[in-house]
């Protein structure tokens, strides 16, 4: 499996990463690199196989829905990284919002 | 009495015990040592104030009569646990600053256990790396160097700081954790014991993830008993990770302490003869398998048929469960931002300008192996390949109760050397993989010098969740390698 400059920069948008134009033509050769070793993958005959998605036997426990936390705004919004904004800047714990760029017009 | 730094965890906590020490002395002690080895970058955090603060808290509650099991110990953190109110950057630019709001499951426990934390160790960004080069915050040096060569080493990785602090006597004990070799190679590199739990022992709560499926917290020491110790104190049942095994913790420690493996039944996996490894390992291999048969155990040779296979399905399954947790690191709720014309922009600005290169490579792999029209053929076939992988080791514990491997291909290498190509830097974790992918315990013992007087290790690999008879086994290698050389200068 060999990746072009465009499959990568396809990738790059899919996972909202920005790569600089000179450094697509390299990443797409390591890439095509790790991807020609992964190939030996297909030596395996895996039919019948049932896929693998979790080591552990236990079943997943359930738990009660409800609350177990909460009043804790100022926590939540301790790390905004322009700063959070508070509805009431005297009570952090009463709530307030992350800001980002405009996305309506 | 010997300098405090150069006593074992079971040492410290019977000089502590018997009031020869106090845990604030201790921490002086230690701290006096982080001082002394800055050069070496283990630590992307100190925490002194906080460590004296906790030392004096537990000095405290000993003289109450309430000594927990790692009462006055001090250690040192990975910096991918979340510790409340203290930096945790994961080695990444994109969470440089970032403080978090809680305590790690893990971390908490050893708190309650009474253990003092010194700092935070600096480690591959995110965890993903063999050598700790992509940490943001630069690499770590390894105390130990060839014989007259003075150029660097690396500590391995991820774990490198953590491993380093432990060889360089910074500290008695360290956490760590392990997604494909993380604990055991860098223990490995650095002539120190490093312990892989079985998936489930350690809560992942408020670890910063990489590969959900994967990741487990453990510790690093210097001996095996001191290991046991930390990973008592470290495992338990956590309501709040949903993978954490609902199961009592058995006393490690007594485990530790009984190496008597007469009758015990060690296989040898005979796929691990492997191109690439430096005859010296392989040498240290057999002779590990005479000095566990001369303690009375008997060798069994058995296949794991799928081993070659483990490496690039795990650089599957690994870098597609990182492209989803990376997903997180938008710029919007903590972390860096870097502002753009619109929300996409300020996405991508941030993220490209926020992780480096090893990790951009690995989500750049994952959004792949995930996208439309792959899916099946790259994500679903690894995982088929990882329940073959699975029912080699299930068949192979049906004939032995341990597995021994050599933990790593080569010694510690020098910064730089392996770098170019990434499949090579991969190819560092072939014999540790295996058991990440089935979720089974592994412990690296330091077993001998090479000839440029490097550290090796041997792998022990256990039946899921019997680190009791994995530790058993460790401690008889342990008894009767005596590995009891020191890094130079430390």
């Amino acid at each position: 499996m060999s990746l072009d400059k465009e499959t990568v920069a396809r990738i790059a948008r899919l996972a909202r990463l920005k790569v600089p134009e000179e450094e697509l033509a390299p990443l797409a050769g390591e890439l095509s690199g790790i991807f020609a070793w992964i190939e030996q993958l297909n030596e395996v005959d895996t039919n019948n196989v049932e896929p693998m998605s979790s080591v552990s036997d236990v079943t997943l426990p359930m738990r009660a829905d409800k609350v177990t936390d909460g009043g804790i705004a100022a926590k939540v919004l301790a790390n905004a990284p322009d700063g959070a904004v508070y509805i009431d800047p005297s009570d952090r714990n009463a709530g307030g919002f992350f800001t980002v760029p405009k996305v309506v017009e | 009495m010997a300098a405090l730094t150069d006593l074992t965890i079971a040492q410290l906590s019977a000089a502590l015990a018997k009031k020869e020490a106090s845990a604030v002395e201790v921490a002086d002690a230690h701290l006096a040592k982080l001082d002394e080895h800055r050069a070496l970058n283990a630590f992307i955090t100190e925490t002194p104030d906080k460590a004296r603060e906790m030392a004096k808290a537990s000095d405290a509650r000993r003289a109450k009569g309430e000594a927990g099991l790692l009462e006055g110990v001090p250690l040192a953190i990975k910096d991918l646990f979340c510790t409340e109110g203290v930096q945790t950057t994961a080695a990444s630019k994109i969470l440089e600053g970032f403080v978090p709001q809680y305590e790690s499951t893990v971390t908490a426990n050893l708190w309650k256990s009474g253990a003092v934390m010194v700092g935070k160790t600096n480690l591959d960004e995110f965890a993903m790396g063999s050598s700790n080069m992509t940490s943001h915050f630069g690499g770590v040096e390894n105390p130990w160097k060839r014989k007259g060569d003075n150029r660097k080493l690396v500590p391995g990785g991820s774990s490198g700081g953590s491993a380093a602090a432990v060889a360089a006597y910074m500290v008695p004990g360290s956490t760590g954790t392990d997604t494909g070799g993380s604990i055991r190679q860098p223990a490995a590199f650095c002539g120190i014991v490093g312990l892989k739990p079985t998936y489930g022992r350690c809560s992942r709560w408020g670890v910063v993830a990489f590969a959900s499926s994967l990741d487990q917290p453990g510790p690093f020491a210097r001996t095996v008993e001191d290991t046991a110790l930390l990973l008592q104190a470290m495992s338990g049942h956590d309501p709040k990770d949903s993978t954490s095994a609902p199961l009592p913790v058995p006393d490690f420690a007594a485990a530790a302490r009984n190496p008597d493996i007469r009758g015990m039944k060690v296989g040898i996996p005979k796929e691990y003869r492997v191109d690439g490894t430096s005859e010296e390992i392989v040498a240290l291999w057999s002779k590990g398998m005479e000095m566990l048969k001369a303690a009375g155990a008997d060798p069994v040779e058995v296949s794991l048929p799928h081993t070659k296979y483990a490496l690039p399905a795990y650089y599957i399954v690994a870098p597609a469960e990182c492209s989803s947790n990376l997903a997180r690191y938008d710029g919007v709720r903590f972390g860096l931002r870097v502002p753009g014309k619109d929300l996409t922009e300020l996405y991508e600005n941030t993220r490209g300008a926020g992780f480096g290169k090893e990790t951009r490579r690995r989500i750049l792999i994952g959004t792949y192996v995930l996208s439309a029209g792959y899916y099946d053929a790259y994500y679903t076939k690894a995982q088929q390949i990882r329940a073959l992988i699975a029912r080699d080791f299930k068949q192979a514990f049906e004939k032995c109760d341990v597995l021994l491997t050599p933990t790593a291909p080569t010694a510690a290498f020098a910064a730089g050397e392996q770098m170019d190509d990434p499949v090579a830097m991969y190819l560092n974790d072939m014999f540790t993989i295996p058991a990440s992918m089935a979720g089974l315990p592994g412990i690296s013992v330091p077993a001998g010098l090479d000839k440029d007087g490097l550290p090796l290790g041997l792998q022990l690999i256990g039946r899921s969740f019997d680190e009791e008879t994995l530790l058993r086994a460790a401690a008889a290698m342990e008894k009767a390698a005596d590995f009891s050389a020191r890094a130079a200068g430390y």
